[in-house]
């Protein structure tokens, strides 16, 4: 066994791709499930000249998150359910003052304390629509662990990339569980850092973007003097009411998400060539439904799985796509139905959507899956 | 350096007149702090002012330094990721009385129990200003905000206590009348490596002053030079400080500076690897 | 071995059975064969009801948890009272001797003196985890005991390794 090859936990390997992107900076506050995450980036980032800190909320983790990032490291917060809604505001400030940084959220049965030690999937639309206002989300979701460690890199270069927090949600199942991992996987990705400025000092337009309208970043203290503010900003990041300077920020903020679609949106198809018949699932459930669909193939139905990795933006046009192919779409997640309510809106002009939600914090198995897809072929 | 020059030199002249109003104690707060920078010769580059929400917080546009604006009341835990993720920085976060002391409360004595190297600046008018004149952590008892119509029942915090108990190891309070103590403490605060606290009182004539009819914006400052006595003419003559409130250095402890700790830990792994 | 072998090891929190299931998993790996070790549990830290999981494949593992065990150790009543109806009916059981097996019909029974040896051989309560793990590599026959003993050596902590 070579020694890129390891059996992790989850969360361990969440830490190591976050390394592998150049993480130096992480800062949070211990909550289950994803606590493993915080230790172990306390353990590890000290030894290679990087900083830890627990601070002493939630809050206060996502703000100094944001102020690792200002200060020019790659910065990383994690948390669970209750911190993910308390780290909201500071969210939204990142999304708004255009913030790299990546904030794990490893989910857990709610609404509030809930189920602290079991999975579920019930903050899909949190990661949307968790913070107030309108701003672009980017959220990827994998389902094992070596594709924690991928996607967390992943997640690092989009964030620096596109100058915009990335959520990286988990579920206490994948966050938990061991298995094998090749860490040297990091060798074919390419490591992202954001676009710094290089012109003169003096007169730097620290929102002003370039074509691919992101603008260049500067670190505190690099002589690139900027201000940084949550109010509606114009180009030279100081506030203003103007309603053409509100407008022109706000496009630009979706805007430079919505153009990079195609690189951002990341999804599975498996078996579905000749599929009529299709599952939609993500994390951990997404390995039960894969184990249904063999199983219905092995009864002779054309079934298969679409599998988003990319949670949001939405893969509005793959499920479109399959919309048209395919008779019927279940969509299976551990909530009371987030997800299929967008998969609905897309699909359910060509095919039948149907939902199979478990919330009782047990994860959905591939036999319940498969009886529900009996129930819905008859 | 002349008042002019020193606008000319540390403010963004673009951005002013600033947005207090006329009376208000900020500005003058504000340019203690920038006086107590160009005493010490600091680096502009390398100075990093951070601000939450509220009246004091709008300080922060109007200085050319590196400036970060943040959200309400977390200013210090922003700055605490500043000064983490690159201790070469002078962070300095203004804030003020509700700000740092109700929803930012947390935030200031954690950041004062681990002792990071940052200087806190407290304008404290007693009232949100902002938000147009309700009562916060710092309003005293019996005095009225608008939601306090009927006279405050709640006993109001002394920030320098406070940040004092929760480990700042620099500690002083001075007012806006008293500009020149109020530069030399800011100074002193910055140059103690460790969390510095300093409760610059400042006033509101516009909510405060109107609804405890505290007299207009002269009467206010007249205030803030008599009500308070320094507290080493209060402890040579006691009999001075009858009903007076104290100002002056309250604390000067230095102790080992948190990202100084930190970096010893890292020095240890490199050795060991 | 078959395509898949599903093992669930069950007790009380604190007697290291997760520790025990990734060591499992980790000799699976050293073998080359897939393996995935999850785990249940509560808010206790020591006590309450605990279990570890560990499904070994020559394919690919999608679902990660245990559905039907082919293999079963449970250290308490408790957990195999909880736990008996998920073994296969030609499954293998292994029990602390201390265990009242009711109705275990049909299993294969290894009803070993485990918790005995522990506190009693090896003066190591502790250690239980280890002990059931020797028990599993010598009823296991797809794991060499080889390999568990690597994965023992690379997983308890320094110091640990040889005890007498």
């Amino acid at each position: 066994m070579s020694n890129k090859i390891k059996l992790l936990q989850g969360n361990e390997a969440c830490v190591e791709g976050a390394l592998a992107a150049g993480m130096e900076f992480y800062a949070g506050y211990p909550i289950t499930p994803s606590t493993e995450i915080a230790e172990i980036s306390a353990q590890k980032l000290p030894a290679i000249g990087g900083h830890f800190i627990q601070m002493e909320d939630e809050i206060a983790g996502m703000a100094a998150t944001l102020g690792g990032s200002l200060a020019g490291k790659k910065s990383m917060t994690a948390t669970s359910g209750p911190g993910f809604s308390l780290k909201q505001e500071n969210l939204g400030y990142g999304c708004i003052a255009e913030i790299p940084c990546v904030i794990v959220n490893v989910q857990r049965g709610g609404p509030s304390t809930g189920l602290p030690t079991s999975p579920s999937q019930g903050d899909i639309m949190q990661a949307k629509w968790g913070t107030h206002g309108d701003h672009p989300v980017i959220a990827l979701y994998p389902n094992s662990v070596q594709e924690i460690f991928d996607i967390t890199i992943e997640c690092f270069n989009m964030a620096e990339k596109y100058r915009t927090p990335v959520i990286l949600l988990l579920d206490e199942i994948i966050a938990h569980m061991r298995e094998k991992v090749d860490l040297s996987s990091v060798d074919r990705i390419k490591i992202i850092s954001r676009k710094r400025p290089t012109g003169p000092k003096e007169g730097y337009l620290p929102y002003k973007a370039d074509e691919d309208l992101i603008p260049d970043m500067a670190d505190f203290g690099t002589g690139y003097r900027q201000h940084v503010t949550g109010l509606t900003h114009d180009v030279t990041g100081f506030p203003s009411n103007s309603p053409k300077v509100a407008l022109d920020m706000m496009t630009r903020l979706m805007k430079k998400i919505e153009i990079n679609k195609e690189d951002i949106i990341k999804y599975e198809e498996y078996r579905l060539e000749d599929a009529d018949f299709a599952i939609v699932a993500f994390g951990a459930t997404s390995r039960a439904a894969k184990d249904t669909v063999n199983r219905l193939r092995e009864d002779g139905v054309k079934a298969g799985l679409f599998r988003p990795i990319t949670i949001w933006p939405l893969a509005e046009d793959a499920l479109i796509g399959l919309s048209k192919k395919v008779n019927t779409i279940i969509v299976a997640e551990m909530n009371m139905g987030q997800y299929v309510y967008e998969v609905e809106r897309v699909a359910c002009k060509n095919c039948k959507v149907e939902f199979y939600g478990r919330i009782d914090g047990q994860p959905i198995n591939p036999d319940e899956i498969y009886d529900f897809a009996r129930e819905v072929l008859k | 350096m002349n008042t002019s020059a020193l606008v000319k030199e540390y403010f963004r002249e673009e951005k002013l007149p600033h947005i207090w109003c006329p009376g208000c104690g900020h500005g003058i707060v504000m340019h203690a702090v920038v006086r107590a920078i160009d005493n010490l010769k600091l680096d502009p580059e390398k100075i990093c002012i951070v601000s939450g929400i509220g009246c004091s917080s709008r300080a922060s546009g109007y200085m050319n330094f590196n400036t970060l604006h943040t959200t309400h009341g977390r200013a210090l835990a922003f700055a605490t990721g500043v000064k983490m993720a690159n201790p070469s920085l002078e962070v300095l976060v203004l804030t003020g009385d509700g700000d740092c002391s109700a929803i930012g409360g947390n935030h200031l004595i954690h950041a004062a129990r681990r002792n990071i190297d940052i200087t806190t600046i407290a304008f404290n008018n007693n009232i949100y200003g902002m938000t147009g004149g309700q009562y916060s952590p710092t309003t005293p008892t019996d005095s009225y905000g608008t939601t306090a119509p009927y006279g405050n029942i709640d006993k109001p915090f002394d920030l320098c206590n406070l940040a004092k108990a929760a480990g700042a190891t620099y500690v002083g309070r001075s007012t806006a009348y008293y500009a020149k103590q109020l530069t030399t403490l800011v100074e002193n605060g910055i140059k103690n490596k460790g969390f510095s606290f300093i409760e610059a009182v400042s006033s509101c004539p516009t909510y405060y002053g109107r609804k405890n009819k505290k007299g207009d914006a002269v009467e206010m400052m007249k205030s803030l030079k008599d009500d308070y006595i320094d507290i080493k003419i209060a402890e040579k003559k006691p009999e001075l400080a009858e009903s007076k409130i104290l100002m002056g250095e309250f604390y000067n402890k230095p102790e080992e500076e948190y990202t100084e700790k930190y970096q010893k830990i890292i020095d240890l792994l490199k050795k060991e690897q | 071995m078959p395509k898949k072998f599903e093992i669930r090891l069950s007790g009380s929190g604190g007697q290291g059975l997760i520790l025990a299931g990734i060591i499992l998993a980790d000799a699976s790996l050293l073998q080359g064969i897939n393996a995935i070790q999850s785990q249940s549990y509560g808010p206790e830290a020591r006590g309450g009801a605990s279990k570890a999981e560990v499904i070994i494949s020559e394919t690919e593992i999608n679902y990660p948890k245990v559905q039907k065990c082919d293999m079963l150790l449970c250290l308490t009543q408790k957990s195999y009272d909880q736990y008996i109806a998920s073994l296969k009916n030609d499954g293998i059981l292994i029990v602390d001797d201390s265990i009242e097996l009711r109705g275990a019909n049909g299993f294969k029974v290894y009803s070993l003196p485990i918790l005995k040896t522990a506190v009693d051989d090896m003066k190591r309560p502790m250690v239980a985890n280890i002990i059931s793990l020797g028990v599993i590599s010598k009823v296991l026959d797809i794991v060499t005991e080889d390999n568990i003993l690597k994965a023992v050596l690379k997983r308890v902590p320094p110091g640990t390794d040889y005890i007498t």
